[in-house]
């Protein structure tokens, strides 16, 4: 870059603000110091989440998690890191040697590009060069999350196509079907925040909310956001694809060693960039929150990289205590909140938001909000006498109620055997059982024949 | 990322043609491998290389964002549509390649030629002709110009368009829709049906009591013979179920120790629950 593009640059973005245009004359260097920047955070903050989420877990459930690799357990994820890739590396006789293979490394590559539109913070100075802290802006940025998450589910898709088994196959057409549907909503979530900031680029979405995060004016956007990343992410309680207890591990049953370790790492860096992206759109980026936002220098200088880093991890701990507090959804509810609950009330409210932008671009009166009050109270009473009216329809067509023991015969039925229930009082309830150490013949241990 | 933003500005030409003729080989050799391999899933992978290729090229001729809806709703989403059928239905390389069409290839001959010439056409109308105006007419960024197209001049076909494929999807929910008969059963209705069929609880699980923890082995039932049920259908169930050397003459089989060499002593109180 020469002296001459620089000046223009400074002058083309006054400020700490960066715009599109800062990233058009980036140096090799920077890109790449930049690019290493995000790669290492990224492994980074997966090795410390994996310690982290076993300990808040652990802790959740009154054990203290690992602690025995280091202090309070730190070196754990290392020795993990270190274990996994030292393990046996199986490819099933039945697979799909190509795509085993191939895989896992779509997943990891499609979660590491990303996190690149991402920005961290303002125009800061490195070795003497004013740069924004994001390695890579677009008109279109936040479309590049979508498009890196619908092809990162290629991965799983094709892992547990390629690995030839049962379960596997399972896991991926729960994962295709899920991340179709969660991701329609998302984009939909996405929508409301392009029409209130007026431009899709990241860097743009921070600078528009310089007077107050879309949080504050699009919570509804934000809440069917938080549903929708943890469904892509195919977390708790939203983790179909591998459900332990019907699928073995689903998608990834057949992993093992390294490719086992890039479905890992790719799970924790979507979640990561996922909860980055709800940073950026909804919680203001890297602007600092408002008690510190009083202070001049909270938003200049590298300050911002510790309030942005703070949101994530806020976060981050939420998907740990999601995980640590509810229990697996079935696949029909699933579904029926993707389709049913999240993308009509988007849609709705897309609607509404629309009609307000509108109005208060070509009347600019606060009147609006009255009547869009008003809209929304009707809306609420409508809705609720039409559930009234349904159920009371219901409960008048519903048959009578039928009888708790189906011992009873109906016409021509032959009759239904009654519930089986334990036997409510037995010796061992009160703790004069069989005493131990009564067996007729003593316990001996078999090898096998 | 870098190389899209340069294409954008026009200051790096060596660049995007060198991309270019990458990409180009790249999705012609895609294309072709699309045609000639055997499994479907390996055509789908294939059709998704071609597709992301040209969402490069228009990234690089200054359309990111045709680029990434390119992306995420025909390789995203139709695509991944495509992929989920032919897994869900296990399409194999050893199916039928019979032709149920009459005049198949004949009708694909004649499209082909069809085709060529419109090919021949356009490519012919673009070289002989005046080069397309390099910047756009609509607004300064792409996503403003392809805003304004749609809901001025094209707003008719665009609502056309879309009151077709809104009929077209209703149409399939029509085709596809089955008349509910009888209520759906609930959980009361469900219950009394598991218990007056006679199996209260799930099958048994595969290897209790067997010599192998393998979900091949049967189960044991307690006279000694294999429980068929306990074995996927999926599974052929192996031969030789007798049960693990433990019982002697004039002894009580002891099934607890029966299933892993190295355990602990049984618990004496699973083997009273045993006997009895």
């Amino acid at each position: 870059m020469t002296d001459q593009g620089m000046l223009q640059h400074l002058l083309a973005a006054p400020g700490t603000e960066p715009t599109l245009a800062s990233f058009n004359t980036e140096i090799w260097w920077m890109v790449l110091l930049k690019a290493g920047m995000v790669f290492a955070f990224l492994l980074l903050t997966t090795i410390f989440m994996i310690w982290f989420e076993r300990r808040v877990i652990g802790r959740m459930q009154n054990r203290p998690g690992p602690n025995r690799a280091g202090p309070f357990g730190l070196l754990q994820p290392v020795a993990d890191a270190l274990k996994l890739p030292l393990k046996e590396d199986i490819i099933p006789r039945s697979a799909d040697k190509l795509i085993f293979v191939i895989a896992p490394v779509i997943s990891a590559t499609m979660a590491f590009i990303g996190f690149s539109v991402i920005p961290w913070g303002p125009e800061v100075s490195i070795f003497h060069h004013q740069t924004p802290l994001q390695l890579a802006d677009l008109p279109v940025a936040v479309l590049v999350i979508l498009a890196m998450s619908s092809i990162g589910v290629y991965g799983l898709v094709l892992a547990g196509w390629a690995s030839g088994s049962p379960y596997s196959l399972l896991g991926a057409l729960r994962s295709a079907a899920q991340v179709i549907s969660y991701e329609i909503a998302m984009g939909l979530a996405f929508v409301a925040v392009f029409l209130y900031a007026g431009s899709l680029s990241t860097s743009a979405i921070v600078a528009a909310q310089n007077n107050g995060w879309f949080f504050w004016e699009l919570p509804v956007s934000f809440v069917i956001y938080l549903f929708t990343m943890v469904g892509e992410t195919n977390r708790l309680p939203f983790d179909l694809p591998e459900g332990e207890g019907e699928l073995v591990a689903g998608y990834h049953t057949e992993y093992s060693s390294m490719k086992f370790a890039m479905f890992y790492l790719a799970e924790y860096i979507n979640m990561t960039t996922v909860a980055a992206l709800a940073t950026t759109l909804f919680l203001g980026g890297w602007r600092a929150p408002w008690p510190i936002s009083l202070w001049s220098g909270a938003n200049t200088g590298w300050w911002p990289l510790l309030w942005f880093l703070i949101k994530v991890f806020i976060l981050l701990f939420g998907y740990v205590w999601l995980r640590g507090t509810l229990p697996r959804v079935r696949y029909d509810q699933l579904m029926a909140l993707g389709w049913k609950v999240l993308i009509p009330v988007s849609i709705v409210w897309i609607l509404f938001i629309a009609v307000i932008r509108a109005w208060k671009l070509n009347f600019n009166s606060t009147a609006i909000y009255a009547v869009a009050g008003l809209v929304f109270v009707l809306l609420i009473i409508m809705v609720m006498a039409w559930d009234e009216a349904a159920q009371q329809r219901a409960a008048r067509n519903a048959p009578t109620e039928a009888s708790p023991q189906p011992a009873v015969a109906g016409p021509g039925q032959p009759a239904a055997p009654a519930f089986p229930v334990p036997p409510l009082d037995l010796p061992h309830y009160h703790g004069t059982g069989v005493e131990p150490g009564n067996s007729a013949t003593p316990a001996r241990e078999v090898t096998g024949a | 990322m870098t190389g899209v933003l340069a294409a954008g500005t026009n200051t790096d030409s060596v660049a995007v043609e060198t991309v270019f003729w990458i990409l180009a080989v790249v999705a012609v050799a895609a294309a072709l491998a699309m045609i000639l391999v055997r499994r479907a899933v390996h055509c789908a992978i294939m059709l998704a290389v071609v597709m992301l290729c040209l969402a490069t090229m228009y990234a690089m001729q200054g359309a990111p964002f045709l680029a990434f809806v390119q992306i995420i709703v025909y390789t995203g989403a139709v695509l991944m549509l495509f992929l989920f059928v032919i897994m869900l239905i296990g399409i194999t390389a050893a199916d039928s390649i019979v032709e149920t069409i009459k005049g198949q290839r004949l009708a694909a001959g004649l499209a082909a030629i069809g085709l060529l010439v419109l090919l021949a056409l356009g490519i012919g109308h673009a070289a002989i002709g005046p080069a397309a105006p390099p910047s756009p007419k609509y607004g300064s960024g792409n996503l403003t110009g392809i805003a304004t197209l749609i809901f001025t001049t094209y707003v008719f076909p665009f609502e056309v368009t879309g009151a077709l494929l809104i009929t077209a999807a209703l149409g399939a929910m029509v085709l596809a829709h089955r008349e509910r008969i009888a209520p759906r059963p609930t959980q009361r209705d469900l219950a009394a049906r598991r218990l007056a069929s006679g199996q209260v609880v799930g099958d048994p699980p595969p290897g209790i009591y067997a010599l192998h923890d393998s979900a091949d082995r049967p189960a044991l039932l307690p006279d000694g013979s294999p429980a068929a049920s306990s074995v996927s259908s999926v599974l052929n169930p192996r031969t030789g179920t007798e049960p693990p050397q433990v019982v002697r003459p004039g002894e009580k089989p002891q099934l607890e120790a029966a299933d892993g060499g190295e355990r602990e002593p049984a618990p004496s109180a699973g083997s009273g629950r045993a006997e009895s």
